[in-house]
């Protein structure tokens, strides 16, 4: 620690060569940082905890394709299910498709299914007893600047009316709020009332969607599921349950390998990253050879010059990989407010700050790694000679 | 004030040289370029410029490393640009040669997509009657009548569930459209639980092989051969229409009718007539705009992310550029201050150091784009299409894209070398002949 005003000199011994390098490492730790916030955004619902009790149980064909309404009671029996909620796509559009957001009919228990959707007990109620109501996430909300009491209309893509008509008109009486900020991506749903769906929609009435169960010992999930299934085995709707990680797992797979391009353009960033500051390195240390020469004539012992190398490579990583992730906090910030959740990130959190802190001191160990060797090497009298 | 004044000129210069880099087509900077090479040839202050340039260019072997991160440095923002756009372009390119100018798509109105939609068996022979239609030698319309479903399968790649696209089609679908091709097998038999699967859905997926079977709905179905089309249809499971029906519990109804026009200026026509029928509550459009609209929200995406991903890597490259430039220039401050004691003006040395870190550039962007057409050039991908189901498209590192990353190469050597440059021809002689 009290060589630390050593590094910085060598820091500021050429300011525009630190300044450059300090802005290029910033620059793959901006990206870094937005690229691990899209990442995680896909993950997110994925590696949750919170969903480990529900399983969901749709057809076996497709998801696409309805399920009887007969079966509710039938899976409310199979011991080990503790309740049991459906739900229906609806696809609806708000005033232009370009504002994309999910948005389903629920029955009425589905809301208690999801003990992580924060509400106030009013707010549920509501939502229970208005036939029209829907509720929204917080940042769904926002981003249209809806308050409870506002009238949405939804245009229908997929169930027009019994009446023909294809706007369906629903009562905001709700908002919910997700406290986990990794699930934040949930706060950009819209969920509506079941029954004004079922009785005034066109066709497929009394048919579901999807069931979610919640199951009373997340232990038993595999077997309760094998039972879900085996009560329509061999019929013409047959089902397959499996837990909601692992249907999140295999939809999110369905979009692209994200983990893969991700990391495909992360390697290329950081490769050229090693190479762009190892030279910068190698450069300073050059021409830092007599001065190197000069702290061990009085008396710095070997080691101590490679540790100061190093420490001064890690040293500039880690300046330049703070202010990256602070810029790529904002800028995730700023985008998240402005178009909600329709582009799928995710708070640069705790987690990926401690993953690029991590990876810059193991890059500036890289870096640093041979010029500190030829500083800790180099022999007094061939450096001040100047050989 | 003088060096305010030569500040904002050089701000003005980069942004009018970035404009014209930008917007110039290229065979307007291609122009350029040989105008500047006869300026170097054929005048005095351009053979000093040349001069100067081979002395800066014979010095780069002694500063290979720096000049190498240059290189690559630059190289890697053009890799990662191409590789993300070809994308783009691929699945753009996939889903508009789907669609042709002269078949007309129809669906509910309002659906967007085909799986959202729900056509009546009587409005799909509606459609059909229409006189805009065109009749086969037997006096049929030349219409498909098709259902649109999803079937949940298993992946080769990892095993996971992924969607497959199940396109029910009439017996006319193969006069319909007569690019489809059978490859393997047959055709499936009108009425029988049959299926002919598309190649690229064929490799994607296991258990599509011709001879197996597979279990919908508890009904056993039947592979018996394999098409290609070389659009986004390689991606589906065709069969009957009224057979899928039944499986899918559909009835007699279907998610839509595409059929062929009389004479390429019938369409208006053909939607004067559909938008005038009472009984009819439907959308039109050519399937060329249907299927360019499916990838219209994609594409984007996949541009914003690329741009976004291109420019801050961009902007890091430029400060390797500018580290390593600067350096070469203080490394030959005393060669330079040589130069300009024996008379050589500021202008060629300007001119050597640019050109010095355009030609690097333009070495990184050239390696970057090879880089990218080798390892992208047809690499297929699939995702998750407008009707919920996979699509495979294979990446498309055009020529176009490939210019358009040379570009951005030049662009950044050219700031990256425009700084250093002026900061050399400023160099006092005196303190630079004194240099070490």
């Amino acid at each position: 620690m009290k060589y630390l005003h050593l590094v910085w000199a060598a820091l500021l011994r050429r300011k525009a060569r630190t300044l450059f390098t300090l802005l290029s490492v910033l620059a793959a730790f901006l990206l870094f940082g937005l690229l691990d916030s899209v990442h995680s955004a896909f993950g997110a619902a994925a590696q949750s905890v919170a969903g480990v009790d529900r399983l969901v149980t749709v057809s076996k064909v497709s998801f696409t394709l309805s399920l009887p309404k007969s079966l509710l009671a039938r899976i409310q029996a199979v011991p080990g299910v503790s309740e049991v909620s459906y739900a229906n796509w609806f696809g609806g559009v708000y005033q232009d498709p370009k504002n994309f957001f999910p948005n389903e009919a629920v029955a009425a228990n589905f809301l208690s299914l999801y003990p992580e959707w924060q509400m106030p007990e009013a707010q549920r109620r509501a939502f229970r007893e208005t036939r029209t109501g829907a509720v929204v996430g917080a940042s769904l909300a926002r981003q249209f600047h809806w308050k409870i009491g506002d009238k949405i209309p939804l245009q229908a893509t997929i169930f027009p009316q019994k009446d023909g008509g294809n706007t369906w008109t629903l009562d905001l009486v709700g908002i919910y709020h997700v406290s986990d900020r990794r699930l934040a991506s949930q706060e950009g749903l819209l969920f509506f009332n079941w029954d004004y769906f079922d009785e005034a929609r066109q066709f497929g009435n009394g048919n579901v969607g999807w069931y979610i169960s919640r199951v009373a010992d997340p232990k038993q999930a595999d077997r309760v599921a094998q039972a879900i299934d085996a009560l329509s085995f061999d019929s013409d709707h047959e089902t397959k349950t499996q837990s909601e990680q692992a249907f999140n797992v295999a939809f999110v797979s369905q979009f692209a390998d994200i983990g893969l391009i991700v990391g495909a353009i992360m390697g290329a960033v950081f490769f050229t990253l090693v190479l762009l500051t190892g030279n910068t390195m190698a450069h300073a240390v050059r021409e830092r050879i007599p001065e190197l020469a000069i702290l061990k004539t009085v008396g710095f012992s070997s080691r101590s010059v490679l540790a100061l190398v190093l420490t001064e490579a890690v040293a500039l990583l880690l300046l330049g990989a703070a202010a990256g992730l602070v810029l790529s906090g904002l800028v995730v910030g700023a985008v998240r407010a402005k178009l909600g959740t329709a582009v799928p990130l995710s708070p640069v959190g705790l987690e990926i700050w401690l993953q690029g802190l991590a990876l810059a001191v193991l890059v500036g160990l890289i870096v640093g790694a041979l010029p500190a060797l030829r500083g800790m090497r180099l022999r007094i009298v061939d450096a001040l000679a100047g050989r | 004030m003088r060096a305010a004044l030569r500040n904002l000129l050089t701000v003005l210069i980069v942004v009018l040289a970035l404009a014209a880099l930008a917007m110039l087509p290229w065979w307007l900077i291609l122009a350029a370029a040989a105008l500047f090479a006869l300026w170097m040839l054929a005048t005095r202050g351009g053979g000093q410029a040349l001069a100067v340039t081979r002395v800066g260019l014979a010095t780069i072997p002694q500063r290979l490393g720096s000049s190498a991160v240059v290189i690559i440095g630059i190289g890697g923002v053009v890799g990662v640009l191409i590789a993300l756009l070809a994308m783009a372009v691929g699945f753009e390119e996939t889903l508009r040669q789907t669609g042709t100018d002269d078949t007309v798509i129809v669906m509910r109105a309002g659906a967007q997509t085909e799986l959202n939609s729900v056509l009546s068996h009587e409005t799909a022979q509606l459609v059909e009657q229409q006189p805009q239609v065109q009749r086969d030698a037997h006096g049929q319309p030349l219409a498909s009548a098709e259902l649109v479903v999803v079937a949940s399968l298993p992946r080769r790649s990892n095993g996971l569930d992924a969607n497959v696209e199940i396109r029910g089609v009439d017996e006319r679908a193969w006069a319909l459209y007569p690019h489809v091709r059978i490859i393997a097998g047959r055709r499936f038999t009108p009425g029988l639980r049959e299926l002919v699967v598309g190649k690229d859905a064929a490799r994607q997926f296991a258990g599509l092989d011709i001879g197996s079977t597979l279990r919908l709905n508890g009904q056993v179905w039947t592979v018996v051969g394999t098409f290609a089309a070389n659009d986004s249809h390689d991606s589906e499971v065709w069969a009957d229409t009224g057979v899928v029906g039944s499986t899918y519990r559909r009835g007699s109804s279907t998610t839509s009718v595409t059929v062929r026009l009389s004479a390429p200026g019938a369409l208006d026509a053909l939607l004067a007539n559909l938008a005038g029928d009472p009984r009819l509550k439907v959308d039109a459009k050519t399937t060329r705009a249907y299927y360019s609209e499916q990838s219209e929200r994609l594409t984007n995406l996949i541009r914003v992310l690329g741009t976004v991903v291109g420019v801050i890597m961009a902007i890091g490259a430029l400060f390797g550029a500018l580290n390593t430039m600067y350096a070469a220039v203080a490394a030959r401050g005393r060669e330079i201050a040589t130069l300009r004691a024996l008379g050589f003006r500021g202008g060629p040395v300007i001119v050597s150091v640019l050109l010095e870190t355009m030609l690097l550039a333009l070495l990184g962007g050239l390696l970057g784009a090879l880089i990218a057409w080798l390892l992208f050039n047809n690499f297929t991908a699939s995702t998750l299409g407008q009707n919920f189901s996979q699509v495979v498209f294979s990446f498309h590192v055009s020529p176009q894209l490939m210019w358009q990353g040379l570009k951005w190469a030049l662009a950044i050597g050219f700031v990256g070398g425009l700084f250093p440059a002026l900061h050399a021809a400023r160099l006092p002689v005196t303190a630079g002949l004194r240099e070490q």
